[in-house]
């Protein structure tokens, strides 16, 4: 919403500065977002007289001007315009001055050897123009020293607000005027006059509403006849040119101007060019059209309120008018509307047809219940002002709209929820300021009816806005919030900590967080499980992210191979967030995924570079469930990963029936189908499935410390190749429960020495004693355990 | 080793030998060579037995004492042969110090997460807990319970991605904000009520400076008590633990949101030179809206708006994080650019906490 300086004060007497009014909208909430003051940019700008305009001795095209400014300086300046003479009055640029139309800033020079020192501006160059023809020449009253900016009228500040969609009265100036008033910044002048003018003849044209559901209410005009339309009056082109509008009649100007001053959007119909008597507001049907007054031509639909006689549709109601019965120059006969529309209908056929006018912007906003009748009136004043005629009685159609109920009002209710205490009567004075109207009062409450222009207001709690809005949110004292305990709680409860300190588990392995999209392409995510047509997006922004993501790895995987791209291999990323089994609140899941790329850790003095492979997911994988405190020793690893895994090289990390994790090498034919360049090894944790930690207080076990030393032994294992080595670890653990703590796998090896079919594997088991240190008899009895137990179970022979 | 030799002779000779031994074996050698099992002095010292009587004990009490005199001089020169050789072990064991150390994995923490953790530490302290919904939401959270009719405005402003429509009309869609957490937390739990919502949301927005899927977090108290003061009083704590300047400016203008009454906006301090933007100054940014919880709102969440009343806010987490760390570019959050995630990510170890320091 733009006005001017000037035109706000019609409405606003006050002395306050341009400072202090844009400073003040701001705080009552109609935050400025532009001033434009031309005059400031234009300053150095000013009117001087050419006292001589001499040929350049070294250039045919250029002229030694000498200029007299207002101080009576005498300045010379090269000039190369063709109309620069001696006796004109130009407008003229000291040296320094920052020129807007070429961006340059006026340095003292010499033109072909001839001094110069400053410029005779174009209109061009002051950007008022593209004229480039000449410079400013200026009638020759015009007074020497006088602004620019005051001989284009651009000395006066345009403020431009961002206005929220709850203020339709601030869509006129006029409302703006009245809540600076409100704010203590003037007072409101008085309104405009609204008594109804007398008219002097019937009207020959009615207006009807067809009872379809259209958007029209109430509809009020009236006819005029003998007006003489033409250019309107300067002050009415300079309100409206200086808010951006361009002057065009009369009779258009004004429904212009009454829309900006008042709010109060208007239709003149060139009345000679209806045909019928009766203009009826009704739905639109399939295949009516209209050229609309902006030169585009609308197809309109069924569910459009239009204007219209038996010869078509003459405007889109609340919107547009139509080109065909506009008023021109040549208008002696005009109807005129003064519509109210429904707001949710006029915003939708807005938004359908894509047409922003002044009309539907008050409208959908919601005007001036009572405006149907003083619109009128107000438009009848200044027709028949500047171009005369008569004006018919008044027409109507439909039933204005009710004053809405009064609201009440507990007095306490500002310092409730606002926190600040004001008088009874400073309550009451704002609402007053702001035209609500008191009718009725109690101690400790009272009832107050909203005024028409104010549709958004809505209960009580409005109110408190209005009042805690205009007394000042500055002058409300902020209070810390007030301490529920002593000390401060967990603010996350001990799921929500699993998350946040697996994402620093995965950061520690030396993977990347990444965030990414939680959509995808559906043909990416049917690679990652089968995807629900309910989890397609309707209205997807592109077709590559069309798709609630099953999986998180594929976002990955692609991540990669964007890296990849840069130049940029060996990439370690995890994400720990939402995939989508279905759209229901559970078929949401939270995983941390991650995926490692190329080189496990890149070639170095010490040793080669070592290419990742499963075992590194599931070290990954490992680490972020052990971090989470999951019960991994109790978890079983099987051969059974989804298919976007490499079948041999993947595994599920099973608790009973859970899945707590898939890890392993992805699948090179999904890497394939994604074009990324592997080896990727991946994992994905269930974060959902993995139990949390049982808490049975803060106390930890007794640690039992032996004084005896351990005693390590290694055996050496044949076993089938196909064997697990999980299976020969737990097999040799399980041969003596007392003593052994501990049994690692220090070499796998297949090759001479190893029967085909067959590998090696060798373990180095811990005994330790805890009542005295063992025998040579009592660790032989150990091994033999041992080598039964691994014999007994997994058919591992001691390789000789 | 002649026998006849004389003590004095024989010592000077012997201690020679050890000052000129060049190793310690060559020592090794002249101790056995002396005091051996078949050494020179051993065997005067066997053939002390053979004099007579008289003579036996003077001539004990000499080789004794020369004895004792060649064992310290093997043990200094010893001493001072295995320094020396340590001493040559130790330069020849030098090594090239500034050879790269072992790669260590080094991974970071995203900018979202870290912010994620900076709000959950101040919020935190001021009894906040954390409160989550899902991303698929449904009419009714999304828009209605938070008093945005079917035909209001702000459904237009919010570009809302809706899944498929189901048999009944009705149409799933992506949270446009983490605002359906206010009415879960409400229709769950009695008041009072101090939570916070952290999570992803989603709009069908994309250019230099929307990205379709962002974060927000959200903030709801309801009491009995709670007024616009103390939301006043919150945010602007918030806002200076955040941004870590104690006397940062934050404005609070009224403005207008269906979910709140009075509504506001809050804008910060800040700088703006030559395309840069610095939080602190006093020029204003906007950074969040804010209000009191409309009663529309309140009822729709089960809870009494003529007992109960409160606040509500919630801001951009990307947008906050961009602000304190001068990230420049919101789209590059969801890019996975290794590069960016490095500079701009955080040490797994660098935990929030207003105790320890952001």
């Amino acid at each position: 919403m733009k006005f001017s300086l000037s035109w706000l004060k019609d409405h606003l007497a006050t002395d306050a500065a341009l400072e202090t009014i844009v400073e003040t909208l701001t705080k009552i909430g109609l935050e400025v977002d532009a001033v434009e003051d031309r005059a400031a940019a234009l300053a150095p700008f000013q009117v001087v007289q050419v006292v001589a305009a001499e040929p350049h001795p070294q250039a045919d095209r250029l002229r030694v001007c000498t200029v007299e400014t207002a101080a009576g300086e005498i300045v010379q300046v090269v000039c190369g315009a063709p109309n620069a003479r001696a006796g004109m009055k130009g407008v003229f640029a000291p040296s320094g001055t920052h020129i807007p139309g070429t961006g340059l800033d006026l340095k003292p020079t010499k033109i072909r050897g001839v001094e110069s020192n400053g410029m005779l501006c174009s209109e061009r160059e002051l950007m008022v123009s593209d004229d480039h023809d000449g410079i400013i020449d200026l009638p020759a009253d015009t007074p020497v020293g006088t602004p620019f900016a005051a001989i284009i009228g651009a000395d006066d500040p345009v403020i431009d607000i961002e206005l929220t969609p709850n203020r339709p009265d601030c869509t006129a100036i006029r409302g703006i005027a009245r809540d600076l008033a409100a704010a203590g910044l003037g007072t409101l002048k008085p309104a405009a006059a609204t008594e109804p003018v007398a008219g002097t003849f019937a009207s020959p044209r009615r207006w009807a509403i067809a009872a379809d559901g259209n958007a029209c209410t109430y509809v009020v005009g009236r006819s005029f006849r003998h007006l003489r339309n033409g250019p309107s009056p300067r002050w009415l082109q300079d309100r409206l040119r200086a808010i951006g509008l361009r002057p065009i009649s009369a009779l258009v100007d004004i429904t212009n101007y009454v829309t900006m001053d008042l709010g109060r959007p208007l239709h003149v119909f060139d009345a000679a060019k209806l045909s019928d008597d009766t203009l009826t507001m009704r739905l639109a049907r399939a295949g009516e059209e209209l050229p609309a007054l902006n030169d585009k031509t609308y197809a309109l639909d069924a569910e459009m309120t239009v204007i219209a006689d038996t010869a078509g549709v003459h405007g889109i109601g609340g919107v547009m008018g139509g080109a065909v019965t506009g008023c021109t120059e040549t208008t002696t006969e005009m109807f005129l509307e003064c519509a109210i529309f429904d707001p949710v209908q006029i915003a939708a056929t807005g938004r359908k047809l894509n047409l922003q006018s002044d009309a539907r912007y008050r409208f959908e906003r919601g005007v001036d219940a009572t405006s149907g009748d003083w619109g009128v009136e107000v438009a009848t004043r200044l027709v028949l002002e500047l171009c005369g005629g008569e004006a018919s009685e008044v027409v109507r159609a439909g039933t204005p709209p009710s004053p809405p109920d009064p609201i009440a009002l507990r007095l306490g209710r500002v310092a409730q929820l606002a926190g600040v205490i004001l008088p009874a009567a400073r309550q009451q004075q704002i609402l007053g300021d702001l035209g609500f109207e008191t009718v009725a009062n109690a101690a400790d409450r009272i009832s107050v009816q909203a005024p028409p222009w104010r549709p958004d207001i809505d209960g009580e709690a409005a109110l408190v806005e209005e009042i805690a809005r205009i007394h000042g949110f500055d002058n409300i004292d902020p209070v810390p919030l007030e301490r529920l305990t002593s000390l401060s709680a967990a603010a996350i409860t001990p799921a929500q900590s699993r998350v946040a300190r697996i994402k620093r588990a995965l950061a520690a392995q030396g993977l990347h967080e990444a965030v990414t999209w939680s959509f995808m392409a559906r043909d990416h995510a049917a690679l990652f499980g089968d995807v629900p047509d309910c989890l397609a997006l309707a209205n997807p922004i592109s077709a590559d992210l069309d798709t609630m993501r099953p999986s998180i790895l594929p976002n990955l995987i692609l991540a990669a191979g964007r890296n990849i791209d840069r130049g940029h291999g060996d990439v370690g990323l995890f994400e720990v967030g939402p995939q989508y089994r279905d759209d229901t609140p559970a078929g949401q899941a939270l995983v941390a995924a991650g995926i490692r790329q190329g080189n496990a850790h890149p070639p170095h003095w010490a040793g080669p570079a070592r290419v990742v492979d499963a075992l590194d997911a599931k070290a990954d994988a490992m680490a972020a469930l052990a971090d989470a405190e999951a019960p991994i020793a109790n978890a079983g690893v099987f051969r059974d990963a989804p298919g976007w895994y490499h079948p041999g090289r993947s595994a599920s990390l099973r608790l009973g029936k859970a899945v707590l994790a898939y890890f392993g090498e992805i699948h090179p034919g999904i890497l394939a189908s994604l074009d990324v360049k592997g080896p990727i090894v991946g994992f994905e944790i269930y974060l959902d499935d993995v139990p949390l930690p049982r808490r049975r207080g803060t106390t930890r076990p007794m640690l039992h410390l032996s004084p005896y030393q351990p005693v390590t032994r290694d055996f050496a294992f044949i076993v089938a190749a196909e064997t697990p080595a999980a299976d020969v670890l737990r097999a040799a653990r399980s041969g003596e429960r007392q003593l052994i703590t501990d049994v690692a796998l220090f070499d796998v090896y297949t090759g001479k020495g190893v029967p085909a079919g067959k590998k090696s594997l060798a373990l180095t088991v811990t005994l330790q004693p805890t009542d005295a240190t063992l025998t040579d008899e009592q660790i032989e009895a150990v091994s033999a355990k041992i080598l039964a137990s691994v014999e007994k179970q997994t058919g591992g022979v001691l390789r000789g | 080793m002649d026998s006849t030799q004389s003590l004095e002779q024989l010592e000077s000779e012997m201690l020679a030998a050890v000052a000129a031994a060049a190793g310690l074996d060559s020592l090794e050698s002249l101790r056995i060579a002396a005091l051996g099992r078949k050494g020179s002095l051993t065997e005067r010292m066997k053939a002390l037995g053979g004099l007579p009587a008289d003579q036996r004990r003077a001539a004990g009490q000499a080789l004794n004492r020369l004895k004792t005199t060649v064992e310290q001089a093997i043990d200094a020169r010893r001493s001072s042969l295995a320094a020396a050789d340590l001493e040559a072990r130790l330069v020849q064991e030098a090594i090239d110090v500034t050879l790269p150390a072992r790669p260590q994995p080094a991974g970071r923490l995203h900018p979202v997460s870290q912010t994620v953790d900076e709000c959950v530490a101040i919020f935190g302290e001021m009894g906040f807990t954390v409160a989550e919904g899902p991303d698929i939401e449904n009419d009714f959270r999304n828009f209605t319970a938070l008093n945005i009719p079917p035909e209001h405005p702000a459904r237009q402003m919010h570009d809302t991605f809706y899944l498929p429509e189901r048999d009944d009309g009705s149409r799933l869609l992506l949270r446009t904000h983490t605002s359906p957490v206010q009415i879960r937390t409400m229709q769950s739990q009695e008041p009072p009520i101090r939570v916070i919502a952290p999570g992803r949301t989603y709009r069908c927005d994309s250019d230099a400076t929307h990205t379709p899927m962002f974060h927000q977090v959200e903030a709801l108290v309801v009491d009995e008590t709670t007024h616009l003061g103390h939301l006043k009083g919150c945010i602007i704590d918030f806002c200076r633990a955040f941004f870590e300047l104690p006397d940062l400016p934050v404005r609070f203008r009224p403005s207008h949101f269906p979910f709140t009454e009075p509504s506001m906006e809050v804008d910060i301090g800040c700088t703006r030179s030559r395309g840069e933007l610095k939080i602190g100054g006093d020029d204003w940014l906007e950074i969040m809206g804010s209000g009191m919880v409309h009663p529309n709102v309140l009822r729709a969440g089960g809870v009494d708006p003529d007992r109960y009343q409160g606040f509500a806010f919630g801001m951009g987490i990307d947008r906050i994080a961009m602000l304190k760390y001068g990230i420049p570019d919101l789209r590059t959050f969801f890019e996975a650019d290794l590069r960016w995630l490095h500079h701009y990510g955080f040490l797994p170890l660098a935990v929030p906490s207003l105790v320890r320091g952001l």
